[in-house]
């Protein structure tokens, strides 16, 4: 694991920068039964291909990101601070 | 025994280096190399071979093979061929009972044949199975190369070095210095010999050791890594000469053509009084034979047979093609292969060439590039497999001894696969990693099997190039500690200081029985800094605060404070703290001393997610903060202060920006330890003034082991000691906390499926138990101690503690196991001390 991950705010970075927060999940709403909520809490695609997954440019300038990062490859297609999901109650 | 002055050479003569050899004065000249000045000195058996313990002497000079391995000042398997020669060092043979000269283990290569097959450690040795201790123990001191000092501890001074340039050129002959002459841009050039004057940046001598992913190329140069990004590599590795095989090919004396020129050309050394030349070694050498005055003995293509003989392991005679030639240097070439590990690695293809008989690199990855001889810009006949001719010992691999007769015996065996036969026999897997034996062995396989050598292939190239001391990549000892702006006050105290994650904190100054009385009785005073301190402020914050915790915090009025935990949406406790509203829009948040960083990450993740109008701001290292904790904590504060510190005026829970002894302070009425208490958190810079001043007014300094204590005769839980990553709320019985009706927060999905197998609760008993010392009921485990202590107020142990949830009753009886025996305890739910917090609030 040696390749360059590009954080919005700093550009190219070695990746052992930062700090690997795992796929973006879908957190359920109100009312999950617990099958949802343990699909939500334990368990992860794990695909092998393209994945959009968490990181934060801990030794930097402390952003959270979403990189696209091929898992076969570690061919990071892109970085963004994504939008975020707004203050409302989760439907 | 020197030469006349040469032209090349790199020594001077003018400044002699003295070292020791084997406890024996050796002189050499700056600008030799250890093995040099050794051979100078009329060495040329350099060590003891990995199995057989045969003689061995310089072959590649390049720091390739194994054969000059010996320990310099303590570090083993240096290869002195290349090792610049310094002042006093102390040089040994190794891997030697004896000397290299005189090894008593070279037995093993007269009479250990039918002994030692190869792969002999599987199938020997194995009956009877009482003696395996025995052979073990002999095996032990056997196996293995060199010695490493186990009371050497960390002597080497290690550093990394981070670069970023355009163009990185490894190799520094003509295809890399014209490669760099031609590049655009920042240019760094890595060259594993001298080095030279150039327009461009030369590293030397340094050598790549692997192309990772993403174009990192570490590189060592001395005890120096430098991990290096590039936009373009090109890599001019050159190529490796390759021995031939044949029947003694390991003498002492037979040596490929590079060793030859530089021991002339660069140490004034003769190599040999009489030599036979095979192969394209004569070409390049005709100016070095006749400096060195070396007689030629005759000159021969690659015959279709050879064979070497020799007398204590030293060539005495080849047979060439039938006829028996006196010799004591054979110098042959069996041509040459691209050194194209690097490339490999990158995630180029190796393909085999049959015209040339060379593997070369192909498909070469982006940014990566290869010139010269490294991409197969050779021209030679390839060399046959095997030699004819018998005699001694055919090696296909000098690092690990294996001679031809081990690989076929494999290929008997099923190794059919390059890969299966390196495991089983080890070839390619000694020091030099196949860079003299890759080859050979593929050609081998190829002919045994009759097949080609593309359908054999290589083995994987791994980093890194050469070996490299371990200390390289561990980097410098760099430990970092957290010190509290009050380090030097605990100091100056005596304070027995620990480690507590990353801090070092003053565990106790002396006494802590006398500590815990202090702040019982009269004033005691402790350094809390390291709790995590953060500040949320804006708008949004009172409800990313709700958010984040299953606890309230929109309605809690500025100036007060209130408890709260934090859970995962699994609804698993985090981490807790205490949380004050300064006012409507900013919050101060404390943390335990080691979540403060994961708790800020934490937050801001989430609000990455949901986008609340708030700023997050970490401020522990701003901040120093003190427990000013006991019966006369008012008292004591009241003439440093001109604050109101009246019981209704600065009630339990309060916080308030004060004044103390000049030192402005957040004061905080928390009590943690359980007596009336005031939590001051000051500037940094302020923090000793402060504590000067409380000391002064009569607190007494206690420590982490006091503050232990305290705590837990009021039953309050440390995170991460009497909490796991399995508890959560309710299981803690910290259910109080949880606010479900709230639209969300951090852990709500998770509260109607909380399961609760164990309870968390106190105890009392009469012998102390260990922490995580068992809960037993009916002889069977149910449940764990996580925190106990002697407790003078209480007249006995308390501990907290898991049981079943059956037991989690008031008075419950339950036993704990200590040194093996059941002792009865009772469970309490209520603090054990002051249960109603009177004096909390008083």
């Amino acid at each position: 694991m040696s390749f360059l991950l590009t954080c919005p705010h700093c550009g190219s970075r070695p990746v052992d920068e930062f700090h690997f927060q795992g796929e973006v999940t879908r957190r359920p709403g109100p009312g999950a039964s617990l099958r949802e909520l343990t699909d939500y809490v334990y368990f992860r695609d794990n695909v092998a291909g393209l994945q959009r997954e968490w990181w934060y440019h801990r030794k930097g300038c402390k952003t959270w990101f979403v990189a696209e990062r091929d898992t076969r490859t570690n061919d990071v297609l892109r970085t963004l601070i994504p939008a975020p999901t707004g203050v409302a109650a989760p439907q | 025994m020197r030469l006349r002055s040469q032209p090349t050479e790199r020594i001077d003569r003018s400044r002699p280096i003295t070292f020791s050899y084997a406890g024996r004065e050796v002189t050499g000249f700056a600008g030799d190399t250890v093995g040099s000045a050794l051979y100078a000195a009329g060495r040329r058996v350099f060590s003891r071979s990995f199995k057989y313990h045969r003689p061995r002497g310089l072959v590649c000079c390049s720091g390739h093979c194994p054969n000059c391995m010996m320990t310099v000042d303590g570090v083993p398997n240096v290869r002195v061929c290349v090792e610049p020669l310094q002042p006093d060092i102390d040089v040994r043979d190794q891997n030697v009972l004896g000397s290299a000269d005189r090894d008593l283990l070279g037995i093993v290569d007269k009479v250990g044949g039918p002994f030692t097959p190869v792969g002999f450690y599987y199938r020997t040795m194995i009956r009877p199975r009482r003696a395996w201790p025995l052979y073990e123990k002999v095996l032990r001191n056997l196996a293995g190369l060199g010695r490493v000092d186990e009371t050497a501890n960390g002597h080497g001074h290690y550093d990394t070095v981070h670069r970023r340039v355009d163009v990185l050129v490894v190799g520094g002959g003509p295809a890399g210095r014209a490669a760099a002459r031609d590049a655009e841009g920042e240019v760094l050039l890595v060259d594993d010999r001298g080095g030279h004057e150039a327009p461009y940046e030369v590293l030397a001598p340094a050598t790549a050791l692997a192309i990772y992913e993403g174009g990192l190329v570490p590189v060592a140069l001395g005890n120096i890594l430098y991990r290096i990004r590039a936009e373009r590599i090109v890599v001019a590795t050159g190529a490796l000469e390759q021995p031939l095989l044949f029947a003694g090919n390991d003498l002492v004396g037979v040596m490929l053509p590079e060793a030859f020129r530089r021991m002339v050309d660069e140490w004034a050394l003769q190599p040999g009084e009489r030599a036979v030349l095979v192969g394209d070694a004569a070409a390049g050498l005709k100016l070095q034979l006749a400096r060195a005055g070396v007689e030629i003995a005759a000159v021969s293509p690659v015959p279709t047979s050879l064979s070497a003989q020799g007398r204590k392991g030293r060539l005495r005679s080849v047979e060439l093609d039938g006829v028996r030639i006196d010799c004591d240097l054979l110098v042959v070439s069996g041509g040459l292969q691209p050194a194209y590990s690097l490339l490999a690695q990158a995630g180029a293809r190796i393909e085999y060439e049959p015209r040339r008989g060379i593997f070369v690199p192909t498909e070469l990855p982006d940014g990566v590039e290869v010139v010269g001889a490294a991409a197969g810009e050779i021209e030679q006949v390839p060399a046959p497999a095997v030699l004819d001719g018998h005699g001694d010992k055919c090696f296909v691999c000098i690092c690990e001894d294996v001679t031809t007769k081990d690989v076929k015996r494999a290929l008997r065996e099923g190794f059919d696969s390059i890969e299966l036969a390196k495991r089983y026999t080890t070839v390619t897997m000694g020091p030099c990693q196949g860079k003299l034996c890759q080859l050979a062995s593929t050609r081998l396989l190829a002919r045994e099997t009759d097949t080609d050598e593309s359908a054999i292939g290589t083995t994987t190239a791994r980093p890194p190039w050469r070996p490299i001391e371990l200390g390289l990549l561990a980097g410098p000892h760099h430990e970092p500690a957290k010190l509290t702006p009050l380090h030097d006050r605990h100091e100056a105290l005596g304070a027995e200081v620990i480690w507590t994650g990353a801090w070092r904190r003053a565990f106790q100054y002396g006494d802590p029985a006398a500590e815990v009385r202090a702040v019982h009785e009269s004033l005691g005073l402790i350094d809390v800094s390291t709790l995590g301190k953060v500040l949320v402020e804006g708008p949004g914050a009172a409800e990313l605060l709700d958010r984040l915790y299953p606890n309230r915090f929109s309605d809690l009025k500025p100036g007060r404070i209130r408890y709260g935990v934090l859970t995962s949406d699994g609804g698993r406790i985090m981490d807790d703290g205490t949380v004050a509203r300064l006012d409507d829009e900013l919050f101060y948040v404390t943390t335990t001393s080691t979540g403060s960083e994961g708790v800020v990450e934490w937050f801001e993740w989430w609000n990455a997610i949901w986008g609340y109008d708030a700023e997050i701001v970490n401020v522990t290292g701003a901040l120093a903060a003190m427990n000013l904790a006991g019966p006369d904590a008012r008292e004591a504060l009241a003439p440093l202060t001109h604050a109101d510190l009246a019981s209704d005026s600065f009630r339990y829970l309060d916080a308030k920006e004060i004044t103390v002894a000049g030192v402005p302070c957040l004061a905080l009425r928390i009590g943690f330890v359980g007596e009336l208490g005031y939590e001051l958190h000051c500037p940094a810079t302020d923090a000793g003034r402060l504590w000067d001043a409380l000391v002064a007014d009569g607190a007494t300094p206690f420590g982490l082991e006091a503050q232990r204590v305290l705590r837990l005769e009021k039953g309050h839980v440390i995170v991460g000691q009497d909490t796991d990553s399995e508890s959560n709320l309710v299981s803690a019985r910290m259910q109080w906390t949880i606010k479900d009706d709230k639209f969300d927060f951090v852990g709500k999905l998770a509260v109607p499926h909380l399961d609760v197998r164990e309870k968390l609760v106190g105890f009392t008993t009469d012998v102390l138990p260990p922490e995580g010392a068992q809960v037993v009921r009916d002889g069977r485990i149910a449940g764990r101690v996580t925190s106990a202590r002697f407790s003078e107020r209480v007249g006995g142990a308390i501990g907290l503690a898991w049981v079943d949830p059956d037991s989690a009753e008031e008075g419950a009886a339950i036993s704990i196991r200590v040194d093996g025996s059941a002792h009865p305890a009772a469970v309490t739910l209520a603090p054990f001390y002051d249960p109603e917090g009177a004096l909390l609030r008083s």
